[in-house]
């Protein structure tokens, strides 16, 4: 830091009461303590974040099912619930007890240790990071989920939601109109001789309008999915584990915005971490803090960090992956 | 002034150099400080300067320029509220498509979207950029070091920034007064839909974009200059500097840290979710809406938690403001009336529950938002429960003057004004506390002479009294004292005259936030009022303008200070040398042997923080 000052100087004035001046009440440096306070602040953002939420979740009827929409995993594993993220948090989690190692080996003043200790624990936030790529990939481009589209709804049997292009080739009647002045695209399915008659057909729009036209006759067909320029995916098509392709209402969008945006700004937290990591990682192997006065504490400065990000994974993971 | 300054000057039994080297507290600073690498050219030293000294001038003066074009604007939209009819083609040089002027009868007329861009940026920037970043700003970087006795803050670097990101939120803020779409205009607590939907009204636009962003920089700052605060008042206590001998500006300045660090950061995940909303589709804050007959696509959001996240930071940021003002005020009072303060403890203990009230009250400011009756009991009772600290302050502000040996400084004066505005707007606030009174008084102009009196221009005052009094130990002068007490007469006589007709106009029902009241039958025999309190808004702001004169002038032109304790202060600013050097003590830091308030003990008339205790003396403080 930029200015000695009188505290760090006098370590050996350490009696008497702590809070008598010239000394550090809380025994711990300046530094150290800029970084709890900070971290205070953050948590204070973070909790601002997951009270909205909640207000949000408990506002709606209903919510996904997270065992349904986080049930895939890297090299095509389906039906796994949770499986993937519990890799994450372990990974995440096995990072904070290297950082707590690098800490140690910092305190001993062991160059090369700590270093170890610090490459191990960039390589796991790395792969908490890329974990969260493949995540966000696969909920993006495979599921249609986005900030503004959520095709999980309280659905809660085993099944996988069908893409447009799915639905094509499984033969279902695809239809091109307009509605209330952008394209549209709806798929049809047939009447089964089983199924009475306007049983599933929903002839309306979700604003209450009549979709423009419609020339099917009603019910022989009922509305699989729904899409519209303005409106995406209003009604998901999902194949049921018995082959039987069935619709379903989305959910929330809040589910969709409200995930991305707090997964990310935690992503964000550990990708800024593992950057700083990184370079601390350097600052050690170059031999920088064994000329400082406070040793490696940079080190130990930074764990705080990282455990912090962690603990507010536990909470994330426990509001979307959980609850 | 100087017959205060000369009288004081210390017996010879208490020379400051003698006592610091006796008793102080030696960290081998100049060992470590050779050829100091902080202030060794013109822009380490004026610009990116990382000694406190030179940060508290900064923001101190980027504060009073922002001030400036608040007030400025504020006349603008007053001129346009007590003279409707008048032309306003005069102003087309400055404002230009702004205004309008008819080709007939070449009367100049204010756009309505204009008007609420300046009612916005006129609270925007008085809020955040003057009464925060000004005022804490300034104070907390001048004091903090040198009354608890450091050389300077505990990361100068962190300071630097501090400032520089507070420019860059002003810079952006400058920016967006000059789109071609106007500044934002939806209130300076920007609530959505307005704020949420660039096609809600011109200002929504780039104006909101520009402001979300300065703001989202000013936060930095403010947490920046937070962790700094708290660190140093709590770490970099000098020797026997216990924390029942800070005096009350550092408890006040510390607490304010304490509520920017927890609150800011809630009102920068409601910026975050508002940005999504605004960029990416999302509906956080957004429910079932219909703009031009058309029915967007946002749904399930809602508007009401986007007020309850601002108003998290809302309500604590008006104690941000008006602490560091009771703080200042409570030194300058003792200082001045040669008195101890009043209940030492008790007023810290106040700005203590001050400080947790502040964040459970929040939602007073929302009764008429649809929240729940039932929640809102919640928040009168602890809204009213603040009453009591409050008036535990002003009671022991005014027990400390009482029988004191006043010298009528206009840093005095200025203590003296705040009080008094305090108690006036503070008993207003007691009214609208309530969820009853509300219904009627909600978005009046009682409203607005409520918090215009309790939080502008009582912390107005507070930071005029900080700087009549510190401005010789920020510029090694004195400020003129007669425009000072023009300056003072001036000001307070013309805020009353603002403020006291609007509990009239609010009590009449008069809705705040209107461009023009004379095509309301109700509210059109009023215009006589609003003319008068457009004419006295003018003189007020005239008045500030003496007082700019004064603080630039006695820079280069004051009257020079000749002895390092002028007032005969007991705090340790007052030890330092008339030029403080960076560091603040050219040898060794200070000890402290005593509480801040020893004035007329034992004869004496000041004894200084740094005098030690005499055989059986007892410290008051403790």
């Amino acid at each position: 830091m930029a200015t000695d000052t009188a505290l760090d100087h006098h370590a050996d004035v350490q009696d008497g009461n702590l809070w008598d001046g010239a000394k550090s009440p809380f025994q711990a440096s300046y530094g150290k303590l800029m970084m709890w306070y900070f971290l205070l602040s953050d948590a204070f953002t973070f909790a601002g974040f997951l009270i909205s939420y909640g207000a949000l979740r408990f506002s709606m009827p209903t919510w996904p099912v997270p065992d349904f929409v986080f049930k895939s995993a890297p090299f095509g594993v389906e039906n796994a619930p949770l499986i993937f993220v519990t890799f994450m948090t372990f990974v995440l989690i096995i990072s904070s007890v290297t950082m707590v190692r690098a800490v140690q080996e910092g305190h001993r003043e062991n160059k090369g240790g700590a270093v170890f200790w610090l490459l191990l624990t960039i390589i796991g936030g790395a792969t908490f990071l890329s974990s969260q790529a493949w995540e966000w990939t696969n909920l993006i481009g495979k599921e249609g989920m986005s900030v503004t589209t959520n095709p999980f709804s309280n659905f809660n049997e085993s099944g996988k939601y069908l893409s447009a292009e799915e639905l094509e080739k499984a033969g279902f009647q695809k239809v091109e109109t307009e509605a209330h002045g952008a394209a549209a695209t709806y798929f049809l399915r047939p009447r089964a001789a089983d199924v009475p008659e306007n049983r599933y057909f929903v002839k309306a729009d979700h604003h209450g309008h009549s979709m423009a036209g419609e020339e099917f006759a009603a019910g022989n067909h009922f509305l699989i999915t729904y899409n519209h320029a303005n409106h995406l995916y209003e009604h998901g098509a999902y194949m049921a584990e018995d082959g039987h392709v069935k619709k379903e209402e989305f959910g929330p969008q809040a589910f969709g915005a409200l995930f991305f945006f707090i997964t990310g700004f935690h992503g964000f937290h550990v990708f800024s971490g593992v950057v700083f990591l990184t370079i601390i990682a350097i600052n050690v192997a170059g031999g920088l803090y064994v000329k400082r006065r406070n040793g490696y504490e940079m080190v130990e400065k930074m764990g705080l960090y990282w455990h912090f990000v962690d603990l507010v994974w536990v909470f994330v993971f426990l509001v979307f992956y959980l609850l | 002034m100087a017959t205060a300054a000369n009288k004081s000057t210390a017996p010879a039994q208490h020379d400051v150099d003698l006592l610091i080297e006796e008793y102080g507290y030696d960290d081998h600073f100049h060992e470590h400080h050779e050829g100091d690498k902080y202030q060794s050219n013109f822009f380490t030293t004026y610009i990116f300067s990382q000694d406190h000294k030179m940060i508290a001038r900064q923001f101190l003066i980027t504060g009073m320029f922002w001030a400036v074009i608040g007030g400025l604007m504020s006349l603008v939209f007053r001129l346009q509220l007590g003279f409707p009819e008048e032309s306003l083609a005069w102003l087309k040089p400055v404002l230009g498509k702004w205004i309008t002027i008819n080709a007939d009868t070449g009367l100049g007329t204010l756009a309505p979207e204009f008007y609420y861009a300046l009612v916005t940026m006129h609270g925007t920037i008085i809020v955040f950029f003057v009464l925060t970043a000004g005022l804490s700003g300034t104070f907390s970087n001048l004091l903090i070091p040198l009354q608890v006795g450091a050389r300077d803050m505990a990361s100068p670097f962190l300071n630097m920034l501090s400032y520089w990101f507070f420019f860059m939120a002003g810079l952006v803020m400058f920016f967006s007064l000059f789109l071609s779409t106007g500044p934002f205009a939806g209130g300076w607590t920007a609530y959505p839909p307005l704020s949420a939907l660039p096609q809600a009204s011109s200002g929504s636009a780039g104006g909101m974009t520009l402001w979300l962003i300065s703001l989202t920089f000013f936060v930095v700052s403010v947490l920046l200059g937070g962790v700094n605060y708290i660190t140093t008042v709590l770490n970099l206590r000098t020797k026997g500097m216990n924390m029942w001998r800070l005096p009350l500006t550092i408890w006040a300045f510390f607490v304010t840290a304490v509520l920017g660090l927890l609150s800011f950061p809630v009102l920068v995940s409601g910026f975050f979710l508002l940005i999504f909303d605004r960029t990416l589709g999302t509906s956080f804050f957004l429910n079932e809406i219909f703009v031009g007959g058309q029915a967007l696509d946002h749904v399930g959001g809602s508007p009401i938690l986007y007020q309850h996240l601002f108003w998290f930071l809302g309500h604590p940021e008006v104690y941000i403001i008006i602490l560091p003002a009771m703080g200042i005020v409570s030194e300058v009072l003792s200082v001045h009336s040669r008195k101890p303060i009043f209940g030492y403890k008790a007023m810290v203990f106040s700005i203590l529950a001050i400080g947790f009230l502040s964040f459970i009250v929040w939602a007073h400011h929302m009764f008429m938002s649809g929240v729940n009756p039932f929640i809102s009991n919640f928040f009168v009772v602890f809204t009213l429960i603040i009453a009591v600290p409050s008036a535990v302050k002003v009671f022991n502000w005014i027990t400390t003057i009482y029988g004191g040996n006043i010298r009528f400084t206009s840093a005095a004066l200025f203590g003296v004004g705040f009080v008094s505005m305090f108690i006036s707007g503070g008993l207003t606030g007691i009214f609208l506390g309530n969820s009853a009174i509300d219904i009627q008084m909600h978005d009046t102009y009682f409203v607005v002479a409520h918090f215009h009196i309790v939080m502008g221009v009582a912390a107005f005052f507070g930071m005029f009294a900080g700087v009549y009094h510190w401005f010789p130990k920020m510029f090694g002068r004195f400020m003129n004292e007669t425009m000072g007490k023009v300056h003072f007469w001036g000001t307070m006589i013309g805020a009353y005259a603002i403020f006291w007709p609007m509990h009239y106009l609010g009590m009449a029902g008069v809705p705040r936030r209107y461009y023009r009241f004379d095509n309301f039958d109700t509210f059109s025999h009023f215009s006589a009022m609003n003319q008068f309190i457009t004419v006295a808004a003018i003189l007020v702001f005239a008045m500030q303008i003496i007082f700019i004169v004064n603080f630039f002038r006695s820079i280069w032109f004051g009257k020079k200070m000749t002895s390092r304790n002028p007032y005969g202060a007991n705090t340790l600013e007052w030890t330092t040398p008339i030029d403080v050097p960076h560091g603040n003590w050219p040898g060794k830091i200070p000890a402290v042997q005593r509480w801040a308030y020893d004035y007329g003990k034992g004869g004496e008339e000041n004894v200084s923080q740094i005098v030690p205790l005499a055989e059986g003396e007892h410290d008051q403080g403790h």
